[in-house]
Formats: C-alpha cells, sequence, structure tokens
C-alpha cells in the first residue's frame, strides 16, 4: 500500500508524453511548433506544452549540456552555451559566416517589409540586391514567395524559418519596431534642409 | 602612349577588363549598369593616376564626363519609373519625397545593425542543422470554379477543328513534251494556227505548259510567232515559213506600230 502511494507521487502524469516529446525534438531538423508535437505524439495541445515545460525544466543552461529553446514559431535543443566553445572547434556556422553589410540590410528588409521583390529592395538601398538576394537564398535565409501581380511580375521573398533560428528570435514579432529605428522623417528633412542652406550661403 | 582613362584596367565584381571596353558593353545593354560599382571604377582611376606621379588634367575631364553619364545610366537603371515621378512633383515635395526614403533606409540600416549585434551576441549558440529547411509553400489562390463551367470550356475547346484543303497537292503538271509534240504535228498539217483557239478548253495550269512547249520550241527555231497587239491571238507558224519569221520580233513590232500609226 505505502509502496503504491510513493509511486504516484514520484510519476508525474505527463512523464511517458514528455520523454515522447523529447524524442520528437531531437530527431527534428527544424524547430516544432506545438501543433506539430500534438500531432505526432497524437495528444492534445494543453498536455503538449505541460510536457514542454518539464523537458523544459530539465534541459536548461547550467543542467544539461543541452537546451531546450523556443524559437522560430517553435521548440527546438540547442548546446548549452558553457559548451560553446568546444562546439565551435568542432563546428562550423556556414549560414551566417560572411553575411556582409549588403546582406544584413537587404535581409532585414526582407523580414520587415516581405514578401518583398529585388526592384523593391534596390529602391531602398539604391543598388542593385542581385548578389545580396542570390547570397541570402543560397544560405538559406531567405525563399522566393510567390510574383509580384501583373504579367511578368518580379519574384518576392520572405524569411525563412532558419533566419529565425539563426538569429533566435521566437517569430518575426521578436523584431524591433521599426518607428524605433533610425531617425525620423522629420529629423532628415531639417538636415537636408540645414545643408541645401549652408550651400546656398 | 596609354590613355589613362580607356585603357584603365579594371578588376571589379561584375567586370574585369578595360574602362573603354565596358563602356562599350554598358551602350551595348550587355552589361547592367546597376551591377558595376561605380567607387571601384574611381579607386582605379586614382590609383593610375597616382602610379604616373602627375597630374592629367585632360585625363580628368574625360574620366568626369565619362563618369558621370555612367552614373546617370546607373541612377536611371536603378530608378526607371520613379524618376518621370520624382520630375512631376514640387521641389518641396521632391524633398519631402527624399527624406521619407532616407528615413526608411535609415531604419533598415538600423534593422541590420541590430541584426548584426544579435548575430554577434548568439556566438554561443550552436543548434543542429539538419538538411536545408522546406522552402514555404507558395499559396495558390484560385477563385471557386464551377464545374460546369469548366466542362462548357472544355467542349468549346473539343470541337472538330475544319478539315484543311489539300486540294493543291494533287495538282499535275502535264509534260512540256506532251504540247510539243502536239505542235508539232499541228504544223506538219497546217501551215499556221491560233494559240488561244488551241488550247482553248484547257485548264489554267494545262494552258501555261502549252505557253510553255511554244517558247521552247521557238528558241529551237522550229516555229514562228506573231501577235498583231498586246492581248491579241499569238499566231503560230513554221520556222522555216520565211514570211511568218520576218513578221516576228522587231520586225513584227515595227509592223504593228505602222498598223495603229494607220
Amino acid at each position: 500500500m505505502e509502496n503504491r502511494a510513493l509511486r504516484l507521487i514520484a510519476t508525474n502524469p505527463v512523464d511517458a508524453l514528455a520523454r515522447t516529446v523529447e524524442a520528437l525534438l531531437v530527431v527534428a531538423s527544424a524547430p516544432l511548433s506545438v501543433d506539430e508535437l500534438a500531432e505526432a505524439a497524437a495528444d492534445d495541445v494543453e498536455r503538449i506544452e505541460t510536457a514542454l515545460g518539464l523537458v523544459g525544466d530539465r534541459y536548461r543552461e547550467g543542467r544539461s549540456g543541452i537546451v531546450l529553446e523556443q524559437v522560430a514559431g517553435g521548440y527546438a535543443f540547442r548546446a548549452a552555451r558553457e559548451a560553446a566553445e568546444a562546439c565551435a572547434r568542432l563546428f562550423e556556422r556556414p549560414v551566417e559566416r560572411g553575411l556582409s553589410q549588403a546582406a544584413l540590410e537587404t535581409v532585414a528588409i526582407v523580414a520587415y517589409l516581405g514578401p518583398v521583390s529585388r526592384p523593391e529592395i534596390a529602391r531602398i538601398r539604391g543598388v542593385a540586391a542581385d548578389s545580396a538576394v542570390a547570397s541570402l537564398v543560397e544560405r538559406g535565409l531567405i525563399a522566393e514567395a510567390g510574383r509580384e501581380s501583373g504579367p511578368g511580375g518580379a519574384v518576392r521573398y520572405r524569411v525563412t524559418a532558419l533566419f529565425e533560428r539563426v538569429f533566435g528570435l521566437e517569430s518575426l514579432g521578436a523584431l524591433p519596431r521599426l518607428d524605433d529605428l533610425g531617425d525620423d522623417t522629420e529629423a532628415i528633412r531639417e538636415r537636408l534642409h540645414a545643408i541645401a542652406e549652408a550651400r546656398a550661403s | 602612349m596609354l590613355s589613362p582613362v580607356h585603357d584603365l584596367e579594371l578588376d571589379l565584381d561584375a567586370f574585369a577588363g578595360p574602362f573603354d571596353l565596358l563602356l562599350t558593353l554598358l551602350l551595348k545593354e550587355e552589361l547592367d549598369p546597376a551591377e558595376i560599382d561605380m567607387a571601384g571604377i574611381v579607386v582605379a582611376f586614382v590609383e593610375r593616376l597616382a602610379e604616373r606621379n602627375e597630374l592629367d588634367l585632360d585625363a580628368c575631364g574625360e574620366f568626369l564626363v565619362l563618369f558621370a553619364g555612367l552614373l546617370e545610366l546607373k541612377a536611371r537603371g536603378l530608378f526607371p519609373d520613379e524618376a518621370l515621378e520624382l520630375d512631376e512633383l514640387e521641389p518641396e515635395e521632391a524633398a519631402e519625397e527624399l527624406a521619407r526614403r532616407l528615413a526608411e533606409y535609415r531604419r533598415m540600416k538600423e534593422a541590420a545593425t541590430w541584426l548584426a549585434e544579435r548575430l554577434a551576441s548568439g556566438r554561443d549558440r550552436f543548434f543542429r542543422l539538419g538538411p536545408a529547411p522546406l522552402a514555404p509553400r507558395v499559396e495558390r489562390q484560385l477563385a471557386a470554379q464551377d464545374p460546369a463551367a469548366l466542362a462548357t470550356a472544355l467542349r468549346a475547346l473539343a470541337v472538330e477543328p475544319p478539315s484543311v484543303s489539300v486540294a493543291h497537292m494533287a495538282l499535275r503538271f502535264p509534260p512540256v513534251s506532251q504540247f510539243v509534240d502536239r505542235f508539232r504535228s499541228l504544223l506538219r498539217t497546217r501551215r499556221r494556227f491560233d494559240f488561244d483557239t488551241e488550247v482553248a478548253g484547257l485548264s489554267r495550269i494545262e494552258q501555261a505548259v502549252a505557253f510553255l512547249a511554244l517558247l521552247e520550241l521557238r528558241k529551237a527555231g522550229e516555229i514562228a510567232l506573231s501577235q498583231a497587239a498586246p492581248f491579241a491571238p499569238i499566231r503560230v507558224g513554221r520556222g522555216t515559213d520565211r514570211m511568218t519569221t520576218e513578221t516576228t520580233d522587231e520586225e513584227g513590232i515595227q509592223q504593228w506600230r505602222t498598223v495603229r500609226s494607220a
């Protein structure tokens, strides 16, 4: 009788499900959403979230070499930060290695304004975006997302889940608001007028 | 002596070779000006000037003119339609538009900086990358379709096409020799005959072949031809018929002219 009571206390009802979730995350090559986990585990969403809580508690910084993180609209395992140096000696980071300023500006435009076409990117940056776009597509950070309307419409691009993962974003909603970035139009206009007046005088 | 401008050797991402070849390719539209790194050209020119260790004002002037043209080409290539839009704006509106665009670019530049910092701070984040992620599926939005309308459209396409006439393929040309023999036998029994009367009732093709036979015989000197006036009946006589032969060609024409003038 006593044994039975002890076993009930020690066993969490979603323990088995947590182990299944853990297994699914190990075999996945990309973050899995709660819905995907629920479908694969043939269980309901609330129980999956509870199981994720358990897994997250088990795999966290300082407790395990593997850490569960919420990224790119789902959940995925990554290496613990304390193992980063060892990982760096063994692995490269091909996706983000050598990302140029042009590529960063281009991916920022696609992230904020996507789906967006190359001519639109060129209009904002003031230079052709062909090579930057090709490089980002090759790295898997952006992908085609249809064409502009009308005959012969330009291909439009949007960022991929890999972009969110590489930049450690839970979703695109985690990007800072555009209004909080850069000078506002008023400040730039005033500066333009000041330059024009200086040249005229 | 090498021209410091035209023989300027360039080594850009999109082009490697002399400057005048670059100009030629751009003017022939075999190279997109938007792809050319303009600053790279300036750097190459300044380096060339520095190597020569003398200030060649003529070369500088020539370079400036050519380079200004290149810049304009590139600007037009980058903003083909917007140049027109900006032309239509009042100066204040244009300044406003410029400020708006600069602000837009500045925000994107800041966003790029934010992303770069994010990358730098995440250098100790290692994760497993499996195969390349699947490309997002492009959503094809189709309007609701009515099967009956589709069937009607297909029925319209499934109509038997109109039959093509191949009658012309059945055309048969009788041999010229057939008419050559026929005219020869005619002239053996008669001194002369009327071509139009002989071929009356034949098809257009047969008449044409008969006329070719006539020309063959005339070329061989076997017959003489005469015609009182254009489109008048063609008279055919034996080649040995002195009178008829003499009345052919130039003399015949002369006679005809005399008849007309009389």
